[in-house]
């Protein structure tokens, strides 16, 4: 089988979701990559250097610039003419360009898989992660988005893929893209990180949230999450939230601070190596993950701990 | 302009689900049923724009059971002008919902087709996409805030890192994330009014399409457990057991 992996990047360099993607393709067959961006060719030679990449696809146009699933998923699928499944990371450019490649190839996509069973069976989680679904694909042509944290990662160095230039459909002129307000942070990327400390609404507010939380991770070297409550009371950017609506992350230490627990968050980082728990009520559902639980007062444990290490 | 709101009837995301003993799937005998959070927003955001003036009628539409009639009723109570259910007992993939929706589509030509992100039970984040696709319009997924601006519409998008802003020409299909709204109550006035509005009851033959499952699913089973962690007593056993994890 030959399959066809979109590489997530910025224009400049290949953003680790792709990565996982390769070592899913690799389990089905012989794995293609598309750069399609503006200005990109450095990112075309990162993904000629990945292990197990036999061949690097580069669209390189101004159409393609910002990912518009309008402008994309065409030539996608024109590439599909000679591949046999589509990869894509479950990243919101995964989620955004994926599908459409599927219906204009008038196939069903595999959302968010987990594990790859045999050439058409995959596993995916469904109602928030709170079951697991094995599912066989019937359809000639695969379309499927990769939950990064389930694979682990190809090595960057090591292949010599030859890179071969295409020129795709022009802009559909149904889209534009107006601009985006990235959060900066200096912290290490939520979705890769190897510890994450994560704040709830018993953080109070914003001010509270970075003065508990912030330390924390700085001494830690961690990434700063949050629940879907701290982020609708606007403690901190949403992109921060994890569960099910947010982030899936799977680091080696999740510290939960002032978290209760719910199963939308759970579905986010229930994957994580361990779980760490700070709580003042005993009875929250987090302690029912968590590898290891401290029932105290956050305002006073957080500062004692950050302190202390 | 017309606007089209999809809107699917799920288990109740507060209810824990379970998995059936024989592996064949969710068990959802005797279990409360909501509209999916995601498709309250939708409707909540088609009413707004018809409450601006932008919007001149918002059409529900589901596709689902006969019990779906709640889900559309809850969405007449919010505000839509009518309804229309396209009855069908068989689990519908994302891919056949999304050509039920063309074909709604293409008889109604609404401006704007407002979908959730995702429907909490199978979690696909597919319908929307590929309805923009057949029908060869614009999508603006994930919106956290959505402006209507003459011939085009402007969406603000949640995506990894921040937020993006994208103008689509309409006709465009948007699909909603948490941010965009906060869906109103219906009131009982509007409960009482809402049972008088129109609700038309169609199948999916009626608009010639198949909806025969191309994914076939194998077994479900119940996520991996857990072993049970312990409690350490005080801040200066979590640093020691910190400390033995090797990460500071």
């Amino acid at each position: 089988m030959k399959t066809l992996v979109w590489v997530e990047h910025d224009n400049a360099s290949v953003k680790d979701a792709t990565l996982a993607v390769v070592t899913a393709a690799s389990q089905l067959g012989e794995v293609h990559l598309l750069v399609a961006g503006e200005g990109c060719a450095a990112v075309a030679d990162q993904a000629a250097k990945i292990a197990g990449v036999a061949k690097v696809h580069l669209a390189d146009n101004a159409a393609y610039g910002h990912a518009l699933a309008e402008n994309v998923a065409p030539l996608i699928v024109d590439l599909m003419g000679s591949h046999d499944a589509f990869l894509a990371p479950a990243t919101s450019n995964g989620k955004n360009i994926a599908p459409r490649v599927a219906a204009l190839l008038d196939v069903m996509q595999i959302s968010d898989i987990l594990s790859v069973e045999g050439e058409k069976t995959f596993t995916r989680p469904i109602y928030a992660g709170n079951a697991i679904a094995t599912v066989e694909a019937s359809d000639a042509k695969l379309v499927i988005t990769v939950r990064g944290t389930a694979f682990a990662k190809a090595a960057a160095e090591g292949g010599s893929a030859a890179v071969e230039a295409v020129a795709g459909p022009a802009d559909a002129g149904l889209s534009s893209y107006v601009g985006s307000e990235i959060a900066k942070s200096e912290r290490p990327e939520l979705t890769s990180a190897k510890i994450i400390v994560s704040g709830g609404r018993a953080l109070k507010d914003a001010d509270t949230f970075q003065q508990v939380i912030f330390p924390l991770a700085d001494k830690l070297g961690a990434a700063v999450g949050a629940s879907r409550a701290a982020v609708d009371a606007g403690y901190v950017p949403n992109d921060y939230q994890v569960g099910q609506t947010g982030k899936i992350v799977a680091p080696e230490v999740y510290i939960a601070v002032g978290i209760s627990g719910a199963i939308q968050h759970l579905a986010g980082m229930k994957d994580s190596k361990t779980i760490i728990a700070i709580n003042k009520d005993e009875d929250a559902p987090i302690f029912q993950v968590a590898d290891l639980g401290l029932v105290a007062d956050l305002f006073n444990a957080v500062p004692e701990l950050t302190s202390k290490l | 302009m017309k606007i089209l709101v999809p809107v699917k009837r799920v288990i109740d995301y507060n209810v824990k689900p379970r998995v059936k003993a024989d592996g064949t799937g969710v068990d959802l005998a005797n279990v409360k049923m909501s509209m999916n959070p995601f498709d309250e927003i939708a409707v909540e955001e088609a009413i707004r724009l018809k409450e601006k003036g932008v919007a001149t009628e918002v059409i529900a539409v589901s596709v689902g059971p006969a019990k779906a009639q709640e889900t559309l009723r809850t969405a007449l109570a919010m505000g839509a002008d009518r309804a229309i259910l396209v009855q069908t007992d068989d689990e519908v993939e994302p891919l056949a919902v999304a050509k039920i929706l063309k074909a709604i589509a293409d008889e109604e030509q609404p401006g704007l087709v407002i979908l959730g992100k995702q429907a909490i039970d199978d979690d696909s984040n597919q319908t929307g996409q590929m309805l923009a696709a057949l029908l060869g319009r614009p999508q603006g997924t994930f919106a956290s805030e959505v402006t209507v601006e003459g011939d085009s519409v402007i969406v603000k998008r949640e995506v990894d890192g921040g937020l993006e802003t994208v103008k689509l020409a309409l006709p465009a299909i948007v699909t909603t994330d948490l941010r965009l709204n906060e869906p109103r109550y219906a009131s009982l006035p509007n409960i009482m009014k809402a049972k008088s509005k129109p609700l038309a009851t169609k199948a999916p033959a009626d608009y010639g399409v198949d909806t025969a499952p191309r994914v076939k699913t194998l077994k479900v089973s119940e996520p991996p457990v857990r072993v049970a962690g312990v409690k350490v007593a005080d801040v200066d056993a979590l640093v020691a057991k910190i400390k033995e994890l090797g990460i500071s």
